[in-house]
């Protein structure tokens, strides 16, 4: 008998503002402790909360992402609860009147393959502060520079049916968000953390099992770890007849295992009532239609465009919109003039890995457009061509026909030159020239791979082969 | 005169009050750093070298803030309220910091954790409360005007009971920037005065938007009113519910007279009826508690204040601790009220019901004020002042203290109390109501009213 997840998650994302939720303090990651904070993120007596207005544009623009419905009014509310962390005892966030709505995020399953999972609402929240706990020995420090920073929390509907999905999902709502510019998601500064809610059940069966929550996961590979971990937990007690008790629970990324929080740390009553000091969040369609019509194109958007309007692959056009400055820099260099699938190989190959070593792109696409011309007049080699990419890479400046001829790369399709690598290559390999003409002709791949090698990709390819036809006849 | 000579009176007249227990701190070098500071100023501003004192929960960065409670000892703000700034502005001199009920919790100033308030007309009554302090200030005559805060009529009842002008303005109308909160869909920074006018010029400069406080009207400041000559072609309104049968008889004589000036004055007199008042009070113990729950929940020795470690020596013990000790009963009383309607199962019976029936009051007033009457006239108190002790062992009692002021402060509405004459030597305060935004023109018609009545005249 096989078991089926149903995992929902919750998930806070840092909006990419420049001050805090209510108050003007920067929202600087890494700074000195307790350096932006002022009397509102410490809740001093006396000093009250202000809406960020951009906190507030940003939480829109990552709702209509979702495809979510932005309500007209929606409510700060209190939640009251004890911490050290958190300066007034609660925390600002929406309840019953969150600012949206019933979204989607559509994602590829390995399972299922495109799946949509709903999502039940987003809200505008402040976070709280931290705890220190190794800096003064004996003793807890706390660091209220992340108080009252802007998150929005974006609920999901239990529709993801394995930890692989769950991650799938985290992969695809990241890039949602980072493409809107709602928020940098970036897992290390904590602008984006993940609770996740797990029950199984048999398949087929309509009825929701006994959840329990995950928390403190702080890595995608994690989430999806610790839901395997948590799955397996909950099967295992079910065949051996026990029952799945509601509970929270922290992930050890060092052990891979699943551990109950204390009881006393889990039983809140909130006591949720609407902020007296703010009042309704009121946005008419007027606001809400600007925010839709300044939305950028998203990664679902952009990659069936480039498939339809350019051709490329459907596996190409993924990995191109994987990341919005990456598809730029793609559709780049097809206005400079490269055919779609050349540029597309390109930029997935020797671009990629630059771009993931330096966050950048060295050689601008009006460069690259200029070296993919030189190869295809037959003046470099395509392996010639990528050593001068590597080079641009390195000094930025250079004309990439100005970098091939310093390289010595420039292709070679003289008749006497080859002949001369040919016969290099025949002298040094006697025992393929001989399976070679005993009848074994795919060795020709093998000869034209040596003098490419022997003329350090000077050779050109095309050239080389009828020199190489001819010597072995 | 100058300000530096206006400073040394005020200081000996603060010295000489000290009997009354209303100052909470002052020094004369803060009085002339003040009075230097207007003295400097290229022009006098309109309230010209003035000098005000400040309830203690309304923020300074010169003087601590304790909010009449242990938990703030030794506080000292590290910044100033908006509408101390405006006052400023406006050339006032800040003069004290004025004693409290502990958080403003309280009708009659004796929960202060630094001993109660005696009222200047009878040292053994008490001055009302919460702004008690700010109250025998004017009342004593050490200053012309004072700022306390009202959460539930905790200005206009002091007034009453001390014979001064108290005006509460329309929510929202001054920022709450730098007032500690209590029931922050309730506060407001309130003025005592001893006359209408000082009131008006006042509440005036302090008025308008502030960008720090986003319960703050983005509406133009009050300008200052203009007395009316007489009260002709307006209706003022009696609500029936205010004026019960067993009213003080020196209260009811006294609203009598004031009635009879109003039509002397040419105004028309009328009874109506505000149906959902006999449920004020209670509504306000919900709504107040609940808002003060979450509000003082940051007093947990963490950040601020002393902290107290309890014996297991945990964070929670320390909670216990801090909170336990340094709240007076009634705060904890009311923490307790609130926590308690805004728990899980009790929130729709008692929170939620009770904004329900808040709503209902605030559209009595609305039906009223739409039916063509300007003003409501009630009384500010149902008795003048209690004697100290009297009411301190039966909270309810000391609640009913504020029936007819608490239906205002849920509505929001602008609303002055005005010394009417007096019973047995003790001051009466008669009550005017306005439309919501109408402070304007609240001030300007009570201006009218006391010229025509004798406020220090025994009623019989």
């Amino acid at each position: 008998m096989t078991w089926e997840a149903v995992i929902g998650l919750e998930v806070h994302v840092q909006l990419r503002t420049r001050t805090k939720m209510f108050c003007a303090c920067r929202t600087t990651f890494g700074d000195p402790p307790n350096t932006n904070v002022c009397p509102v993120c410490l809740g001093l007596p006396g000093a009250l909360p202000v809406p960020n207005a951009e906190a507030v544009r940003l939480g829109a623009t990552a709702a209509l992402a979702l495809g979510c419905t932005i309500h007209h009014t929606s409510v700060f509310a209190r939640k009251n609860y004890f911490y050290p962390d958190l300066p007034k005892g609660y925390q600002i966030s929406q309840f019953d009147q969150p600012l949206a709505t019933g979204g989607r995020v559509t994602f590829e399953s390995a399972e299922r393959g495109r799946v949509q999972a709903g999502i039940t609402r987003l809200h505008l929240e402040e976070d709280a502060g931290k705890l220190v706990h190794d800096r003064f020995p004996g003793k807890t420090a706390v660091d209220l520079n992340r108080a009252g920073v802007p998150l929005a929390e974006i609920v999901s509907e239990p529709d993801l049916r394995s930890p692989a999905e769950a991650r799938a999902y985290l992969t695809t709502l990241r890039q949602i968000l980072i493409y809107a510019g709602a928020s940098e998601c970036s897992m290390e500064q904590g602008s984006l953390r993940v609770d996740a809610n797990i029950s199984i059940r048999r398949p087929g069966e309509s009825r929701l099992g006994t959840k329990a929550e995950v928390k403190n996961l702080n890595s995608f590979a994690n989430v999806e770890r610790a839901l395997e971990a948590e799955r397996v937990r909950q099967i295992g007690l079910l065949e051996g007849g026990g029952r799945v008790a509601q509970v929270t629970l922290l992930f050890n990324a060092g052990t891979g295992q699943v551990k109950p929080l204390r009881s006393k740390e889990e039983s809140h009553d909130y006591r949720y009532f609407p902020d007296p000091d703010l009042p309704p969040l009121v946005l008419d369609d007027a606001w809400i239609s600007a925010r839709r019509d300044a939305l950028p194109e998203l990664p679902e958007a952009r990659r069936s465009r480039l498939e339809v309007a350019l051709g490329i692959p459907a596996y190409d056009a993924r990995v191109l919109t994987s990341e919005a400055p990456l598809a730029d820099y793609f559709e780049a260099v097809v206005a400079a003039g490269v055919e779609p699938k050349t540029a597309a190989n390109w930029v997935m190959s020797d671009v990629m890995t630059t771009f993931n070593e330096t966050g950048g792109f060295p050689v601008a696409a009006g460069r690259l457009a200029d070296l993919v011309g030189l190869v295809r007049t037959g003046t470099l080699s395509h392996q010639a061509a990528k050593r001068v990419y590597a080079e641009m890479a390195q000094s930025p400046d250079g004309d990439p026909a100005a970098v091939a001829e310093r390289l010595g790369l420039v292709q070679v399709s003289d008749q006497g030159a080859l002949a001369g690598w040919v016969d290099e290559v025949l002298a040094a390999n006697p025992a393929e020239v001989a399976r070679y003409k005993g009848g074994e002709t795919k060795l020709m791949g093998f000869f034209v791979g040596q003098v490419m090698k022997r003329s350090k990709g000077k050779a050109d390819p095309k050239g080389v082969q009828p020199v190489l036809a001819e010597r072995l006849k | 005169m100058s300000a530096a000579a206006a400073a040394k009176e005020v200081g000996g007249r603060l010295a000489a009050a000290e009997p009354l227990n209303a100052t909470l701190h002052w020094s004369q070098a803060l009085l002339d750093a003040e009075a230097a500071r207007v003295d400097a100023a290229p022009a006098a501003g309109a309230l010209g070298g003035m000098p005000v004192a400040l309830k203690d929960n309304i923020v300074t960065v010169e003087q601590p803030t304790t909010c009449g409670s242990r938990i703030l000892e030794g506080y000292t703000s590290p910044f100033t309220a908006t509408a101390v700034g405006r006052l400023r502005e406006a050339g006032a001199m800040i003069a004290a910091k004025t004693n409290m009920d502990e958080f403003a919790m309280g009708s009659s100033t004796e929960h202060s954790a630094f001993g109660r308030v005696r009222n200047p007309i009878d040292p053994e009554r008490v001055p009302g409360g919460s702004s008690g302090g700010s109250a025998a200030l004017v009342a004593a005559g050490v200053v012309p005007a004072a700022l306390g805060s009202e959460t539930g009529g905790s200005v206009r009842q002091p007034a009453s009971f001390c014979g001064v002008v108290g005006m509460k303005p329309s929510y929202g109308r001054v920022s709450r920037y730098g007032l500690v909160a209590f029931g922050s869909s309730l506060d407001c920074i309130s003025v005592f005065s001893r006359t209408v006018a000082d009131a008006g010029r006042v509440l005036s400069v302090m008025t308008g938007h502030d960008p720090l406080d986003a319960t703050t009207l983005d509406r133009p400041p009050m300008p200052v009113p203009t007395p009316l000559a007489d009260l002709r072609g307006l209706r003022v309104g009696l609500p029936r519910e205010y004026y019960p049968a067993d009213l003080h008889p020196g209260v009811g004589a006294a609203l009598q007279r004031t009635r009879a000036a109003i039509v002397e004055l040419g105004g028309e007199v009328c009874e109506v009826s505000l149906p959902h008042s006999p449920y004020a009070v209670p509504t306000y113990y919900i709504v107040a508690p609940a808002e003060a729950a979450a509000n003082l929940a940051r007093y947990d020795g963490v950040r601020y204040g002393p902290r107290k470690v309890g014996p297991e020596g945990d964070i929670r013990a320390l909670y216990q601790a801090t909170r336990g000790e340094g709240f007076g009963a009634e705060v904890r009383r009311r923490i307790l009220v609130g926590t308690y309607v805004l728990s899980a199962g009790y929130y729709d019976a008692y929170y939620r019901k009770a904004q329900r029936v808040r709503a209902l009051i605030a559209e009595d007033f609305r039906q009223v004020f739409a039916s063509g009457v300007d003003f409501l006239l009630t009384p500010t108190t149902p008795t003048p002042a209690f004697r100290a002790g009297e009411k301190t062992g039966d909270p309810v009692a000391m609640y009913l203290a504020d029936i007819f002021v608490c239906a205002v402060s849920l509505a929001g509405l602008p609303a002055v109390s005005l010394p009417v004459g007096r019973s047995e030597g003790l001051p009466v305060g008669a009550q005017l109501i306005a439309p919501f935004f109408e402070d304007e023109r609240l001030l300007a018609a009570a201006a009218a009213i006391e010229r025509a009545v004798p406020a220090g005249a025994e009623v019989r």
